[in-house]
């Protein structure tokens, strides 16, 4: 599919989240209780089949905590960039994507270790890089003491 | 006299517990600080749980920090073997996020670099998997055929191993005079050496009996583990980014991507063979044609890139390397993420590995072809 079927297609089966044409893939964001069902459902559907999931990655926000998940198709070679935000900052919670998408499981550990987003029903959620106690330091309110460039 | 006692030990009633052993993170095998707890049944790995951020170093945390010429420099720090690779994404990713075309000059040069640091890349894992199994001879001769490759770059961008030759807009400078010259004699000894490699490891029993049929890999566990890759592609995965999603001058040269299904440790360990013949193929199409005209564009003196988000995907030698760049329209990024190829390649060695003998994990684990700073980052 092309990006803007994609998009015509995902708006269709999925009314509850956001479908907007990016720059360069197809961005959905999805409401944080709809994630798994939709995960299911984007790996799942003949059409879709978004088996491929090559990056993970989360981005904090002034106001939100952000996990992005960069899907493709390794049959109709589409690729939707997934997104699902959770208000709270502080302590966000997402749903494990881990038996859907294995390698997920890696993945999320370290976003786990390095923003602190805890992912429910995730079967070995401990810090992959760092220490325990460490804070998160792709947080945008975690001080670094020796950095030297200020941004 | 004293009587000697019959001692007989019935097999059935020894019982070989599970125990853990630490492999790494100070082992040969694990090519730098990885570690892996292994759990094993006799000499046979049940389980392995690799350990990893021993060489962590923030690379993304001071992203944030640093404006994206400087980003460049920190990226061929991950995998020093594809550095060229490397930081060819980040260019790329500027480079389309402002919207700017480079010349065809640049990319004709980055793509025989890409493919140059390929070559160097797969000798280096040759020499490496041949000593992992006892074979040192190998090491000798990757390295000799290695050294050419090095010099060439050291004599077009002053480094051997992190060789920073791109910039956002192009390169950072022209190529030598004798650039072409030089990598078209490497190429034509290469070609008379490759046939060597064959000839020293490839046909021999010892090797065959230690990879052929280990360490499957199954194509549904590759595409959801996400090993790319010549690892990803020994199980049947297209994933060769320079196919699907191409860049550079790789839509202008022909080439193959080399696929197998059999998933074992010899066809990871023979299609990296056979995309040194292909980088070959690939550099021959383009050492005569490279076009005249700009090495790069001029660029603004800070370069601030537009508000948004940015995802550059190519691939390196061990596959498939992801740049996301979250911009806020500052001269710095707000957030970057790399998508390393190792880092999903490595937790799929459970799946390979499992229900083999321990020596066995040490091949598995060579096809692999690890970089640690990879994988850390």
């Amino acid at each position: 599919m092309t990006n803007e079927e994609l998009q015509a297609y995902l708006t269709g089966e999925f009314p509850k989240a956001e479908v907007t044409l990016g720059k360069q893939y197809v961005e959905m964001i999805v409401k944080s209780e709809d994630l798994v069902e939709t995960s299911i459902k984007l790996k799942g559907m003949p059409q879709l089949s978004m088996d491929y999931l090559f990056c993970l990655t989360g981005v904090d926000y002034p106001e939100k905590m952000q996990i992005v998940y960069h899907l493709e198709s390794t049959k109709h070679r589409h690729v939707l960039v997934m997104k699902c935000d959770t208000a709270d900052r502080v302590d966000p919670k997402v749903d494990s994507v881990r038996e859907i998408w294995r390698t997920a499981k890696y993945h999320e550990r370290e976003v786990y270790d390095l923003m602190g987003v805890h992912f429910n029903n995730h079967d070995d959620l401990r810090r992959l890089f760092l220490e325990d106690g460490w804070g998160f330091p792709l947080r945008k309110d975690y001080k670094d003491e020796v950095r030297i460039v200020e941004r | 006299m004293s009587e000697t006692k019959e001692i007989i030990i019935s097999t059935d009633k020894i019982h070989t517990d599970q125990y853990l052993v630490n492999m790494g993170p100070q082992h040969p095998s694990t090519h730098g600080v990885l570690r892996l707890l292994v759990s094993l049944e006799g000499e046979v790995v049940h389980h392995i749980q690799p350990h990893v951020g021993y060489i962590h170093s923030g690379i993304e945390k001071m992203c944030e920090a640093i404006s994206y010429p400087q980003i460049i420099h920190l990226t061929d720090r991950m995998d020093y073997l594809s550095a060229h690779m490397n930081n060819e994404a980040v260019a790329l990713c500027v480079e389309n996020a402002l919207q700017v075309e480079v010349p065809d000059r640049v990319k004709y040069i980055r793509t025989i670099m890409d493919e140059l640091s390929r070559l160097a890349s797969h000798q280096l894992w040759w020499c490496v998997m041949g000593m992992d199994l006892g074979a040192l001879t190998t090491f000798f001769y990757g390295l000799r055929d290695r050294e050419h490759i090095l010099d060439i770059f050291e004599e077009t961008c002053g480094a051997r191993m992190t060789v920073n030759y791109n910039l956002p807009g192009g390169l950072m400078f022209d190529i030598h005079p004798n650039f072409q010259k030089r990598v078209k004699d490497f190429l034509k000894e290469f070609k008379t050496k490759l046939p060597e490699y064959d000839e020293l490891l490839t046909g021999n029993v010892i090797f065959r009996q230690r990879v052929d049929n280990i360490g499957h890999l199954t194509l549904e566990d590759a595409i959801a583990w996400g090993v790319t890759g010549p690892s990803g592609r020994g199980s049947g995965f297209s994933c060769d980014v320079r196919k699907h999603q191409p860049y550079s001058a790789y839509p202008m040269v022909q080439f193959e991507e080399k696929l197998d299904t059999k998933g074992d440790s010899f066809v990871r360990y023979r299609l990296r063979i056979e995309e040194m013949w292909e980088s070959i193929h690939i550099i021959e199409q383009l050492i005569d044609n490279i076009p005249e005209g700009d090495y790069a564009v001029k660029m603004k003196g800070v370069i601030k890139l537009p508000e948004g988000e940015f995802y550059q995907r190519v691939e390196s030698a061990r596959g498939e390397f992801g740049v996301y760049i979250v911009s806020d329209g500052k001269k710095n990024p707000y957030r970057v993420k790399f998508r390393s190829p190792g880092f999903s390649n490595l937790f799929a060695l459970n799946k390979m590995a499992a229900g083999h003998k321990i020596a066995d994990l040490v091949a598995i684990m060579s096809t692999l072809d690890l970089v640690i700073p990879d994988i850390d980052r």
